[in-house]
């Protein structure tokens, strides 16, 4: 990918809701070429969704999440995908991935309460056919994700003015 | 007959009329810098957005804090030689020699300072004897007068301008130089202007060096912050290394200004002379802070070279938005500072400075506490964030409307 799309990238990982008028001027380039440029990422699906991070712990609704490493037996002739897809399609699930080690799938599910979790797990999971084992693991804090910490930075310590 | 003995001796006493006759007369005649006032206006507001920053507004890197806390671990905490840890000293000179062609012999070119204040220092008590002039090109950074003065010394400032992007030239200081001038100060990229000079630039500079034999102290700790090609170090002009003294160090390229660990690189007489002072006075750099600096050097150049393209981004977004509100601003190629013209605006830079920092809650340092040629500007720093930087930009636009229309 050219050096362009990739500075576009980063300063839309930052702060996805930058202008192309913004990222222009930080980058130097003509406001086209940048407006271009995401066209091109959109249409190539290079850019999926401009998305919020969310803290939901300060959220008042109950929320709890689990990772579960997945173990399974792929299908002749489509490997992993598409048990991965059964897996994925349910809303529950927040995110899949193939994974190399001890086990084969990484499952993140979110419910509201354990039990609702527990339960897409003995319920829709393990029934399924090729799943061999399934572990569970709850999420109790979150520090960072995407690259982002969770916990407020301390302001900023600098003196107002300095030579 | 005691009591009488204890009152003939404080009869016999001069007595000093006030504690500042004890001062000696260099101590007594430094005056507070101009920025001082305005730290005393800002400080205590909490709805100011400051652009009167002189320092990254990233923290040290975690790699490069995490090593100091295992030195500090591993019990680390003695003196180290005095001219710093010699894991230290040819780290520096090889990132010397391969960041900007200057070679120097890690034994004794180099010596390991608590910032490149102290380096400024001692090259100036090494050299300044009463009586010698410096030369000065300005508007610059506020320390080079008050310590040449100290010595003894005659500070001469050099005006530079605007038209020139606030770069030294030739003519400039050749009519600036007299018999008794010895020093000559550089500051490139420069802290206030953000002016750069380049190879093609040093040249004519080099020559006037070595027509009149002069020597150079130049502070170079803004090299790395350099957005139009690579940074020209005066060392590295033919002829010019053995009359320089380089000064750097890791605060600016870093983000480790309260380190204070700095450094300075020249010809080994000058550096034994600046190493007998500095053990005398200051034994050695920070222990800890020395493996933090070499952390640095080895594994913190692509953090670097991250936190040097965000100034670049900022930058460019300054200067847009300075010009769009209608202030003369040349494009600084270095450091992280605009310096706007406010003259259109009919105030002076104090009253400019004072007056957005009141009405319209921004922070910056009015150009003229930077010395000749700085009145008529501001001092914008844009080591601040995005969201921060365009806010400011609105407040100064909303003000500078304001005062245009009386």
């Amino acid at each position: 990918m050219d050096g362009l799309k990739l500075k576009i990238l980063e300063l839309l990982k930052e702060d996805a809701r930058r202008s192309a008028e913004l990222i222009s001027t930080m980058l130097g380039v003509p406001e086209a070429d940048v407006k271009q440029a995401i066209t091109e990422m959109e249409d190539d699906h290079v850019i999926v969704k401009y998305a919020t991070v969310v803290n939901w712990s300060k959220v008042d609704d109950e929320k709890v999440t689990a990772l579960i490493e997945v173990q399974i037996t792929p299908e002749r002739g489509r490997g992993f995908d598409s048990i991965a897809e059964r897996i994925y399609l349910y809303p529950e699930v927040k995110s899949v991935y193939l994974m190399s080690g001890a086990y084969d799938l990484l499952v993140e599910v979110e419910g509201k309460t354990l039990k609702e979790v527990a339960s897409f797990v003995s319920n829709k999971l393990s029934p399924i056919d090729s799943v061999l084992s399934t572990k569970t693991f709850f999420i109790l804090k979150k520090y960072k994700q995407d690259g982002i910490i969770f916990e407020e930075a301390e302001g900023d310590n600098r003196l107002v003015i300095s030579p | 007959m005691i009591k009488d003995k204890e009152q003939q001796l404080v009869s016999t006493k001069t007595v000093r009329a006030s504690m500042s006759e004890y001062l000696a007369p260099g101590a007594r005649s430094l005056k507070p810098s101009g920025i001082r006032r305005f730290f005393d206006l800002a400080s205590g507001r909490k709805d100011i957005i400051t652009l009167g920053v002189g320092e990254p507004d990233f923290v040290t890197p975690w790699h490069v804090r995490d090593a100091c806390v295992s030195a500090l671990e591993a019990g680390k905490t003695q003196y180290t030689s005095n001219a710093g840890m010699p894991e230290l000293r040819e780290a520096i000179g090889e990132y010397l020699h391969n960041r900007f062609a200057v070679d120097y012999d890690p034994a004794n070119e180099i010596l390991v300072t608590v910032g490149g204040s102290e380096a400024i220092d001692l090259a100036l008590r090494a050299l300044v004897e009463p009586g010698d002039e410096i030369l000065i090109p300005e508007p610059c950074y506020i320390t080079y007068s008050p310590i040449t003065s100290l010595g003894g010394g005659i500070p001469v400032g050099i005006e530079t301008f605007a038209k020139d992007q606030f770069k030294l030239k030739a003519e400039q200081l050749e009519a600036s130089i007299t018999p008794r001038s010895k020093v000559l100060i550089l500051c490139y990229p420069s802290n206030p202007t953000g002016g750069i000079m380049t190879y093609e630039e040093w040249l004519p500079i080099a020559r006037i060096v070595e027509k009149h034999d002069l020597i150079v102290i130049s502070d170079e700790i803004y090299a790395e912050l350099s957005y139009n090609g690579n940074h020209v170090s005066f060392a590295s002009v033919p002829g010019m290394r053995d009359r320089t003294i380089l000064v750097s160090g890791f605060s600016k390229a870093f983000a480790m200004t309260g380190w204070r660990m700095g450094y300075t690189c020249g010809h080994p007489e000058l550096i034994s002379a600046m190493l007998r002072i500095h053990q005398y006075t200051i034994m050695c750099a920070p222990t800890m802070g020395q493996v933090a600096a070499l952390e640095a050097l080895k594994n913190g150049l692509g953090e670097k070279d991250r936190m040097v393209e965000s100034y670049n981004q900022r930058r460019r977004l300054m200067v847009k938005g300075l010009r769009d509100i209608g202030l003369d601003c040349f494009e600084p190629h270095g450091a992280f500072y605009v310096f706007p013209s406010v003259a259109d605006t009919g105030l002076d830079s104090e009253t400019f400075a004072e007056r957005l920092l009141t009405e319209a809650g921004v922070a910056a340092v009015p150009g003229n506490v930077f010395g000749l040629g700085g009145e008529g500007h501001l001092r914008c720093s844009y080591a601040t964030s995005v969201p921060q930087l365009n806010e400011a930009l609105e407040r100064i636009g909303a003000f500078v409307e304001s005062v245009k229309k009386g």
